[in-house]
């Protein structure tokens, strides 16, 4: 992978796994025995995982080993057909409609959740009508109902934060693919968000753009943000998670600390894994 | 040429305008509605409602409006029950009966432009805004409609165009619009060509009025699809 394109912010910045002494009694988010098919296609056969306050948990795998549909599960972006799925505690409680498929009981509910969860796509999908200050005030303002010059004001702060500031007033097409994600994360975070939720965040992205996006993701990591993260970059993966997961096939195969799952891993198949992605 | 007789034509047929624009405005207006009502019917997931729409939308286009609106006009009187009730009120008088079929027929064509439209929005973007927390009606409002009316603009000026011309047909219903008051003067006068190129001029300069609201309204629209705007940085200041 294009791992020199950011190895820049590799070196001199410390690792950003401390968290050895934190608190982990609270529980952010946690997942039971999730499954999901696609027709015939049974992309995730059971997946379970725990998110503690502060936790960086960085899911890899190869495409179709249902990485991404396990973020989209937990947002409801996908319907699980079954399993449990526990945000700050709560329970999205689900019921089996008449076509014998599982859904979301409450959609109010959902809505609520959802709006705890900061969820960052892959192909950034920021509002194209919107100016990137719009865009960044649009969930605070009409779906948490807070106050809007409240909302402007935390925005200005979040995109100076990421870096757009000046960026605030021109619209999205008008910006880099690596200013958009940097929105799209300013947009996530103007939620003030319980888990931040990342799928393939850099994917997407010309090479020289990753790395202004990873040293943003990087940022939050630091400041204790509970994340997880699906992402190819494994080297960035490594230092910025406290715990990694990897998915094959829909199972979960490998679990445990980052240097544990990509320095000594147990399973041959993500040795291999990592090795071909390093 | 007889200017002063096409000058007394144009003045006569002006007379004309505020009847047409009435015609226009209210059935686009009303049509409008309809028209994001029967996409959205026809979106939906329930598909008796979305045949019916279907079965609507079918119809009013495979109809010649002057058709339809003598059936509204000639046709609906025939029905006792619609004689002795309240719709009477309106469906008696041909400026009403007129409205009713242009509205009916916008709507139809409308609902598919719209439809369409709809269909454009980048899932991505809806997917966004649930992620964020929508659905339902604010997530209409906000994201799906605006971004929805932006790509359906182009065909719908071009819907509005056709309604403009279309009024004309209210003239078959003894409305003395811009046609019905040419006819008038081709009686009188018998000199249909040149009243005629008076009428045409007339419809051309709204038209051209029409498509320029239009131009201005979609550039509005979408600063988004036009070039960043040009901001002094500091930097730029400094180079010169």
């Amino acid at each position: 992978m294009e791992m020199q394109s950011h190895g820049g912010i590799r070196s001199g910045s410390p690792p950003a796994v401390p968290r050895e002494g934190a608190q982990r009694s609270t529980e952010a988010l946690s997942v039971v025995d999730l499954h999901k098919s696609f027709g015939t296609l049974e992309v995730l056969k059971g997946v379970s995982l725990d998110a503690h306050e502060g936790d960086v948990i960085a899911i890899i795998g190869a495409s179709g080993s249902g990485k991404s549909t396990l973020l989209r599960c937990i947002n409801m972006l996908e319907v699980p057909d079954a399993g449990e799925v526990r945000v700050g505690g709560e329970l999205i409680r689900m019921r089996t409609g008449r076509n014998g498929r599982t859904m979301p009981e409450d959609q109010s509910q959902v809505d609520r959740i959802r709006s705890r969860l900061g969820m960052v796509f892959q192909s950034f999908n920021l509002w194209s009508h919107l100016t990137i200050l719009e865009n960044v005030i649009e969930a605070p303002v009409h779906v948490q109902k807070r106050p809007r010059p409240e909302c402007v004001a935390e925005a200005n702060a979040i995109l100076d934060k990421v870096g757009i500031a000046d960026k605030r007033d021109h619209y999205p097409a008008h910006l880099s693919g690596g200013q958009q994600q940097r929105a799209a994360i300013a947009r996530a975070l103007a939620m003030k968000p319980q888990v931040m939720l990342f799928d393939e965040p850099t994917s997407a992205l010309d090479p020289e753009l990753v790395g202004e996006v990873l040293r943003v993701i990087r940022q939050l990591a630091e400041e204790g943000r509970t994340m997880l993260i699906v992402t190819h970059e494994i080297g960035f993966a490594r230092e910025v998670s406290n715990r990694a997961i990897y998915l094959h096939q829909g199972r979960i195969e490998e679990e445990g600390p980052p240097a544990q799952v990509f320095g000594n891993p147990r399973s041959e198949r993500c040795r291999q894994f990592i090795q071909s992605h390093i | 040429m007889d200017i002063d007789f096409y000058w007394s034509t144009f003045l006569e047929l002006l007379t004309g305008v505020p009847l047409m624009a009435q015609l226009v405005s209210l059935s686009l207006a009303v049509g409008f509605v309809l028209a994001v009502f029967v996409a959205l019917i026809r979106l939906s997931r329930w598909r008796l409602a979305s045949g019916i729409a279907y079965g609507y939308v079918y119809v009013f286009r495979g109809t010649p409006l002057l058709v339809q609106m003598f059936l509204i006009y000639y046709g609906l009187g025939q029905f006792e029950w619609i004689r002795e009730s309240f719709l009477w009120v309106f469906l008696r008088q041909p400026y009403w009966c007129a409205i009713l079929a242009f509205t009916l027929n916008t709507g139809a064509y409308g609902s598919e432009i719209i439809r369409g439209g709809l269909q454009s929005v980048p899932w991505g973007q809806i997917e966004a805004a649930r992620a964020a927390g929508m659905s339902g009606w604010l997530l209409f409002r906000r994201i799906t409609m605006p971004i929805g009316i932006r790509q359906a603009l182009p065909a719908y000026g071009n819907e509005m165009i056709l309604m403009v011309k279309a009024t004309s047909l209210a003239s078959i219903i003894t409305m003395l619009e811009i046609t019905g008051i040419a006819q008038r003067l081709i009686s009188q006068s018998y000199r249909a060509v040149e009243i005629l190129v008076v009428a045409g001029v007339i419809y051309l300069m709204i038209n051209f009025m029409l498509t320029r609201l239009v131009k201005w309204l979609e550039h509005w629209l979408s600063p988004h699809l036009r070039d960043a705007p040009v901001v002094a940085t500091p930097a730029a200041a400094l180079a010169h």
